[in-house]
């Protein structure tokens, strides 16, 4: 039996969570070790062998090391691609890179400005930071600009890469979650009716409900 | 049928055009002037609805975002010119590996210095030198780590050249040109022989000489 791969990092984490979500689709067996970040533990000499940038999360399927939790994914998908969801990745170059088109607009486009949200808005109230009002607005304004673009995309097709739910949307999952669930930006989505749909969907598939579950239990 | 490349006078459709260059695929350049805002043309979001270049228009194939137009025609042509995806799943794990580290850990402080140093005046906007400032340091931090990887492997996903390395031309060719930081490359050992190695191959050279920038 192969040795099931290792997911170093907090469930917490958006872009740990990016990874399980996608094991969690491609029915991929993994074991995660936790990371403890509060006490530094991703800055540690062994955790820099296998992240030098000292970010979550790491990845290892026997020899192969890997980090950056899209890189990550893609991986997974062309590894496995018999497992699990076969079309998590397009089953066709065209597919793929229509799919990869929308991967690179979360990256970037809608995950600077969510990022910062999520930080500002559901993070930094927790660890006792203060809250820099101009940064939210600034960027609150910017994601709704990308919303917006998403919104009339949703209207002419039922999913982002098309009409199957794929690692584009999967990589939205863990922003757009701390968006709605705490950071109560959850209008973000509601007021735009393509976006609400595609939110709907996305979010209660069970491989999603099962990182939530995950992150529920590591607190 | 030639492709076309939308945008061809600035940084990030350059990708594209070396990556078409070193897969030996014709193509064809649009230019859009970002400059005087025809990205933002209803004409030009109908193409492509985020308003940015590059933008790519095969027949009636359209794809954006230029490191998913590289990986799409890396693959379709993987037997044609070099390869730029690594053999194996596993090399091709640290291609993607590296790109997403171009994109994530590279690209946010080099452009927030190109914006600022190169196209402020242009654009109209006050070139914020705080900004400046972090994000040389940023950069220096993230070129740190870049030094020690290339001290162990001659290109950043192993020892072939890809779409990692590729994807890092065109924004360094401004920092070491107009931005005025070539001291941030030169003062790597490692990162300057890489950086010699990359800029000098031929696809490259051919950008330079074929697409100037907007200035």
């Amino acid at each position: 039996m192969a040795t099931p791969v290792k997911v170093h990092g907090p469930p917490l984490s958006t872009a740990v969570s990016r990874v399980l979500a996608c094991l969690i689709e491609k029915d991929v067996p993994f074991q995660l070790i936790p990371v403890n970040m509060a006490k530094g533990e991703h800055k540690s000499p062994d955790f820099l062998k296998i992240q030098p940038f000292g970010q979550v999360p790491a990845f290892q399927d026997e020899a192969t090391s890997l980090f950056e939790s899209r890189a990550i994914c893609r991986y997974i998908c062309e590894k496995y691609p018999e497992k699990g969801n076969k079309g998590l990745y397009g089953t066709n170059p065209l597919a793929k890179a229509s799919i990869d088109q929308w991967v690179e607009a979360e990256g970037q486009s809608f995950n600077p400005p969510s990022s910062v949200l999520v930080f500002q808005l559901a993070f930094a109230p927790r660890m006792k930071l203060k809250q820099d009002q101009s940064l939210i607005s600034q960027n609150e304004a910017k994601l709704e600009k990308v919303l917006d673009v998403y919104d009339k995309r949703l209207g002419e097709s039922r999913f982002l890469a098309g009409d199957d739910f794929s690692l584009a949307d999967l990589s939205h999952l863990p922003n757009a979650h701390y968006l709605v669930n705490a950071a109560e930006r959850g209008e973000l989505f509601t007021s735009k009716k393509n976006v609400e749909r595609w939110w709907g969907e996305i979010s209660s598939r069970d491989s999603w409900k099962k990182v939530v579950d995950m992150q529920k239990q590591s607190t | 049928m030639v492709v076309k490349v939308y945008g061809p006078a600035f940084a990030s459709p350059k990708r594209v055009l070396a990556c078409l260059i070193e897969k030996e695929i014709e193509f064809e350049v649009v230019p859009v002037d970002l400059l005087k805002g025809e990205h933002k043309d209803p004409e030009f979001l109908k193409l492509q609805p985020l308003g940015t270049v590059p933008v790519t228009q095969d027949g009636d194939y359209v794809l954006y975002e230029s490191r998913a137009i590289m990986r799409y025609y890396s693959e379709k042509y993987k037997s044609q010119g070099t390869d730029l995806l690594g053999e194996t799943i596993e090399e091709r794990g640290q291609v993607e590996n590296w790109l997403e580290v171009e994109a994530h850990n590279f690209n946010p402080p080099v452009l927030n210095l190109t914006l600022h140093v190169m196209f402020s005046s242009k654009l109209g906007f006050p070139r914020d030198e705080n900004l400046i400032k972090e994000s040389e340091e940023k950069l220096g931090k993230v070129l740190d780590i870049y030094e020690e990887r290339l001290s162990k492997c001659k290109y950043l996903a192993g020892d072939f050249f890809s779409l990692a390395d590729l994807s890092h031309l065109p924004f360094t060719q401004y920092l070491v040109g107009p931005i005025g930081k070539e001291y941030m490359i030169s003062s790597r050992k490692h990162v300057s022989a890489w950086w010699n190695d990359i800029s000098s191959r031929p696809s490259w050279q051919k950008v330079l000489l074929l697409y100037p920038p907007p200035f």
